[in-house]
């Protein structure tokens, strides 16, 4: 009798304690998603801002076909990008391809001075702040998301649910190296 | 104890501080209705307006602080530089944007408030937009946020009206008895000299102990708001050397009164500094120098 009882409270206290986890992990895969439709507001941004950007400075440097080509690559390579992984390096890509395209404005004073071109620099580096700001929050989530998965009992709950470890938002070290722009 | 379950820690003090408040508030009402020969229909009345006082500070506390202050809204287009600070820590933290007001004072300063993320307001001087650089602005932001985001914004509204209800009563108590002197009533005059003496001390002690309780909620807020803070902008150094411009700069805020002191990034009467556990019972804030040194051992 009193060992049927304490055995029924220990297994509601198990089912409980698994039911917290259960919900624990999918709060975060939620917060995970959320976090990443945050990145690709931004990255929707800048893919909007590069034509605009493309034009302007093509009124002022047609001979740097290669930098705008790289430009258009990037960008287009990022629209396709389906997984984070690809979102991830293309945006660097596209970043670093950018960044060449700012500097050349150096060589190019009226490119420069002009006040569309100004405001479209301005506004880029806002944007990159902000995907910057969206990375950190998207990794925080998955930090939080995958702790919980290897730590016990998260470790025991998430593979009997199929729950898997997110990626961050970030490139690897073999994808930074290809990122190459020539000037 | 991570951040999300300080969030729900802290939506639970809430209601629980509004009931405790509106039983603090009952039974103080009774005892000066009896002291001043009211019957018990007083307490009754209390009662409806200790809750009906909470309703009003849940939902409106941040436009009453806002009055109380002077802040005035400001656009986007007013100060882009500002509102690209805030966008990019909400986007950083994960939170709505919030509404940026400006008090037009030139003692830095700064404070959040709002009863959640939705409804949240950040608030800053015109002197800490001058005095601060960038990367210092972005940590005392990143603080704001953080209040707003750890729902100690609703805690700390919340008190701040109720605190005040409570001086408030008191107050009203003191006068009457001083202009009404005690009605004629049917009741022995021993019992209700007794409620007068309760009554008495009551008023005096009743806003001190509704003061202390708010007091050791907020400072224990400020650290946390600090370290993280600090996690969402990365760098700690920002929001240190921002307190130490902030405390460097002796000039009081003219807007801020004893009901919103707690509410600012730091103390915004710059008052003498003093060791003692009796003073240091009523900092709202916990000594800049601490929170400096803290925030650089990070």
């Amino acid at each position: 009798m009193n060992i049927n009882l304490i055995l029924i409270f220990v297994i509601v206290l198990l089912v409980l304690f698994a039911w917290f986890t259960y919900n624990s992990l999918a709060t975060g895969k939620v917060r995970i998603k959320e976090a990443l439709s945050g990145i690709d507001v931004q990255l929707k941004r800048r893919v909007d801002l590069v034509p605009n950007l493309i034009q302007t400075v093509k009124g002022y440097a047609k001979h740097e076909k290669q930098l705008l080509e790289n430009v258009t690559k990037a960008r287009s390579s990022l629209m396709n990008a389906s997984t984070t992984q690809q979102k991830a390096s293309s945006d660097n890509m596209l970043s670093s391809a950018l960044k060449s395209l700012i500097a050349i404005s150096e060589s190019y004073p009226d490119l420069k001075a002009s006040k569309n071109f100004l405001q479209l620099q301005e506004e880029l580096s806002d944007i990159e702040a902000k995907i910057a700001y969206a990375r950190q929050f998207y990794n925080t989530n998955v930090g939080a998301y995958n702790s919980t998965l290897v730590n016990f009992p998260g470790s025991i709950i998430g593979s009997m649910f199929g729950y898997k470890s997110e990626d961050f938002f970030e490139t690897t070290d073999a994808e930074r190296k290809n990122v190459k722009v020539s000037f | 104890m991570n951040i999300y379950s300080q969030i729900n820690s802290n939506k639970l003090k809430t209601w629980v501080i509004i009931s405790l408040f509106i039983a603090f508030i009952t039974t103080v009402v009774y005892v000066y209705g009896k002291s001043l020969g009211y019957g018990l229909s007083y307490a009754g009345i209390a009662l409806i307006i200790s809750g009906v006082m909470s309703f009003i500070s849940y939902y409106y506390s941040d436009k009453i602080i806002l009055g109380m202050s002077g802040a005035k809204l400001i656009k986007k287009s007013d100060n882009p530089e500002l509102f690209r600070v805030v966008e990019n820590l909400c986007i950083g933290a994960g939170l709505p944007m919030p509404k940026i007001y400006v008090i037009d004072d030139s003692a830095p300063n700064a404070f959040a408030t709002g009863r959640d993320p939705k409804h949240a307001i950040v608030c800053v001087t015109t002197g800490i937009l001058d005095k601060l650089n960038k990367t210092e602005l972005e940590g005392v932001i990143a603080h704001e946020l953080s209040h707003i985001k750890n729902f100690d914004i609703r805690v700390m509204s919340v008190v701040t009206i109720l605190v005040g209800l409570v001086a408030l009563l008191a107050d009203m108590f003191m006068r009457s008895m001083w202009y009404g002197g005690s009605r004629k009533s049917r009741e022995s005059n021993n019992s209700q000299s007794i409620f007068l003496f309760i009554g008495i001390i009551l008023a005096i002690l009743s806003p001190l102990i509704a003061t202390i309780i708010q007091l050791a909620i907020s400072r224990k807020r400020e650290f946390l708001a600090d370290a993280s803070g600090a996690l969402l902008t990365r760098y700690p150094e920002g929001l240190a050397s921002a307190l130490a411009k902030i405390a460097k700069d002796k000039e009081p805020l003219e807007a801020a009164n004893n009901a919103t002191a707690h509410l600012y990034i730091e103390n915004p009467f710059k008052g003498k500094i003093s060791g003692s556990w009796f003073a240091n019972l009523f900092n709202t804030h916990p000594p800049i120098e601490e929170r400096i040194k803290i925030l650089r051992s990070m």
